[in-house]
């Protein structure tokens, strides 16, 4: 091979490259430009408000249970909570303008404070939701449970309600024909004993110090985010730089392999065989264009967000470059198969800018792989883009080590010997 | 100096090149005429180690020219059908670049460019790039870029489709001093005005085979007809009277194009004022009358039963 004919063409296609500002600009810009409003978005925006879901509740009870829990959801920070009618709950969801409306029917204060104590059926409320908002229609269903749990059992062992479904109850376990006597006799000590409570409750009415209160959650969670280290947070643009970067450095590939075509359409690739020069150093000469070109946009994408928007290398370094450097390697010799297996440059650009975008998409360059379901995360494997993305996922913000690094990198090498095998193989290399 | 002994290539059932034997002599343009698809680009291709024949062989100085890096390579430089230029780059980097791949660097290859953008008379434009040169200069710089490795060989591919009468004219005058250095050419070309008047010998090809060879005497004596009487006539149209006019004696063919009316003729003293003649009986008016010798055109319609063009 001839070091010399190899690095010329490499030099003339990167001077080529250089010498278009316009291309120059976008390859550079539209990464950082998508790549930053991804990030922006996953990292909550950046004013640190929260986004409340909007819930609307149609009280049809009227009861101190039902106030109680529209009271609740109206003081819960991730709810966005007003008062509606039925018809202006449905047309509102309907509209997508709030997630969920909860309906709070008739006569459910009473049903829910017998239900407690078992034997009663259970009363129902109605739950009209958005099926665009599934991921939030679970989060309002627990966080309601949790203000339900609370009012009524304020009530049961409180409130008016709370006396008549014990004195209730007591009637109907001595009534009972269906109970054991032991049972009876357990059930009945219990609900007198709650009696008793109510009592010395109303006996000491009027005293502030005594706060009336519900079962709540028996614990407070204290959360913490796992990452490169105590005290580092999360920065969500370094997930969606690494991301764009991978799926803009395939995109120049495109034009590398397009840029193939286009010169054996032009005659150049004639002129080029005509030289004693062999097919091997050709490619290599073409490969190392693209790979120096895209370890030009890995260094500009990365950089602009580690200057502007503090992205950091938190674990290896060296495995951070060697992830850029195969996965540069890996867009080159895509690039070269390209231009293997196109045959006209338009044609080709169109089919291969669906490829990159289906590579980014299934390596998560778009959103994190974890999201996707089980089945998915496993068939992903075997796309480079997974490993490069998840390799400078971990060296950036999950802070792991070279060993890490090196796993990944390989793997994105073994794609990269992949493809060039094939641009080899179906390379054409006479003119018809 | 560079010889294709029996070359074939074939695509699927088109048999682009058959039995194809030819030799370039230094000093001496060898005209390769033919129509468009006779397999003219297809023999270039395999002289200059692009495609390989199915057989026959590619001798460069008596030795075989084996795969694509073989030095032998750098004997020949190539001047390819279409504009095989990088339009983003200047003149100067396009050929640096061309010369780089032929193992030049340095001083050696800044003077071969200079020297090479001065012979085609571009030394004034070498750091523009050139999307901005005319087709002529374009033309021009890609005959450069086959010259800056100082190639004892060309082989140019009908280097003047598509350019103006001055830049074609100073093409030819580049391939004249080319010829007193004493390079040996290979012109393909489907123009015959280009092959009479550049090349000491000329190939015919038509549907990949050779139909003739030899020196423009040579050829000139296949000729059933030795001269062409042009007519410019008065008036356009109705030309009902063409095909009576090919039974004359003497007369071999008759054609009307824009109209002048072309007519060959075996003998141009005896022929000429019969036609003239039969002509003003059937009240054809004319403006204005010339003859000239007859020439490849003939030669191939002779071969062939059709025009150069036509095919």
């Amino acid at each position: 091979m001839s070091l010399q004919a190899a690095l010329a063409i490499a030099a003339k296609d990167v001077k080529i490259f250089f010498n278009d500002r316009r291309a120059l600009l976008f390859t550079l810009a539209a990464p950082i430009v998508i790549a930053t409003f991804f990030g922006f978005l996953s990292s909550g925006g950046g004013s640190g408000e929260k986004v409340k879901i909007p819930v609307l509740v149609v009280d049809e009870d009227g009861s101190s249970v039902s106030k109680s829990i529209f009271d609740g959801l109206l003081k819960d920070e991730a709810l966005g909570c007003g008062a509606s009618t039925e018809t202006g709950a449905r047309e509102a969801v309907r509209k997508g303008k709030a997630t969920v409306g909860i309906i709070i029917p008739k006569g459910f204060g009473d049903a829910s404070a017998k239900a407690l104590f078992g034997g009663e059926k259970r009363p129902e409320l109605i739950l009209l939701y958005d099926p665009s908002h599934w991921g939030e229609m679970g989060m309002v269903r627990g966080l309601l449970t949790q203000h339900v749990m609370e009012a009524v059992s304020r009530e049961a062992f409180n409130g008016a309600a709370g006396r008549k479904a014990i004195k209730d109850s007591l009637a109907s376990v001595a009534t009972s024909t269906t109970l054991k006597p032991e049972d009876k006799s357990a059930l009945t000590k219990m609900l007198k004993s709650v009696a008793n409570w109510q009592e010395r409750l109303e006996a000491t009415q009027g005293n502030e110090s005594q706060e009336a209160r519900g079962l709540g959650i028996p614990f407070d969670a204290k959360e913490e985010a796992v990452t490169s280290g105590s005290g580092v947070a999360y920065n969500g643009y370094a997930h969606s730089f690494a991301g764009m970067a991978i799926q803009f450095i395939l995109f120049a590939a495109i034009d590398l392999g397009a840029g193939v075509l286009l010169e054996r359409q032009r005659g150049l690739w004639k002129r080029l065989r005509s030289a004693p020069v062999s097919r091997f150093t050709l490619l290599v000469g073409k490969a190392l264009s693209g790979a120096a070109i895209s370890l030009f946009c890995l260094a500009g994408t990365f950089g602009f967000a580690m200057i502007f928007l503090k992205v950091r290398i938190h674990g290896s370094a060296i495995g951070f470059a060697a992830i850029c450097l195969c996965s540069a390697v890996m867009a080159a010799s895509f690039g070269l198969m390209i231009a293997a297996l196109g045959r006209t440059q338009a044609a080709t650009r169109g089919i291969s800018a669906l490829a990159v975008l289906m590579l980014a998409m299934l390596g998560g360059g778009w959103v994190p792989s974890f999201i996707f379901p089980a089945w998915m995360q496993r068939v992903t494997l075997i796309i480079p883009t997974r490993w490069a993305i998840d390799g400078l996922d971990g060296v950036t913000w999950r802070g792991l080590g070279l060993g890490y690094a090196l796993q990944c990198a390989a793997v994105v090498l073994l794609f990269a010997v992949l493809f060039g095998l094939v641009a080899l193989w179906r390379f054409r290399w006479e003119e018809e | 100096m560079l010889e294709g002994c029996g070359l074939n290539k074939s695509y699927g059932t088109l048999k682009a090149a058959e039995g194809i034997s030819l030799s370039l002599v230094p000093g001496q343009i060898l005209g390769l005429l033919g129509p468009n698809g006779a397999g003219k680009t297809t023999t270039v291709s395999m002289l200059a180690g692009l495609m390989a024949p199915d057989s026959g062989e590619v001798l460069v100085d008596g030795r075989p020219m084996k795969g694509d890096s073989d030095p032998a390579k750098a004997m020949i430089g190539l001047v390819p059908q279409e504009l095989a230029l990088v339009d983003e780059l200047s003149a100067g980097d396009n050929l640096a670049f061309f010369g780089a791949l032929y193992g030049m660097r340095g001083k050696k290859l800044r003077e071969a460019v200079e020297k090479a953008l001065g012979f085609v008379g571009l030394e004034e434009r070498s750091k523009d790039r050139v999307s901005s040169f005319s087709g002529g200069m374009k033309r021009r710089l890609n005959l450069a870029a086959s010259l800056l490795h100082d190639p004892p060989v060309l082989l140019l591919d009908e280097p003047t489709v598509g350019v103006d009468p001055q830049s074609r004219n100073a093409i030819f005058d580049n391939l004249g001093a080319l010829k007193e250095q004493g390079k040996a050419m290979l012109y393909t070309t489907h123009y015959m005005e280009e092959a009479e008047r550049l090349c000491d010998r000329i190939q015919i090809m038509d549907h990949g085979k050779t139909i003739a060879e030899g020196t423009l005497r040579d050829l000139s004596a296949l000729l059933p007809a030795t001269s062409r009487l042009l007519l410019e006539l008065k008036e356009r149209g109705g030309r009902e009277w063409l095909p009576e006019l090919l039974k004359l004696p003497g007369v071999q063919s008759a054609s009307e194009e824009e109209g002048t009316l072309s007519v060959t003729l075996r003998d141009l003293p005896t022929g000429a004022p019969e036609v003239l003649a039969w002509l003003s009986s059937k009240g054809v008016a004319y403006t204005h009358m010339s003859s000239e010798r007859a020439g490849l055109e003939e030669v191939f319609l002779a071969l062939t039963g059709k025009g150069l063009r036509d095919s």
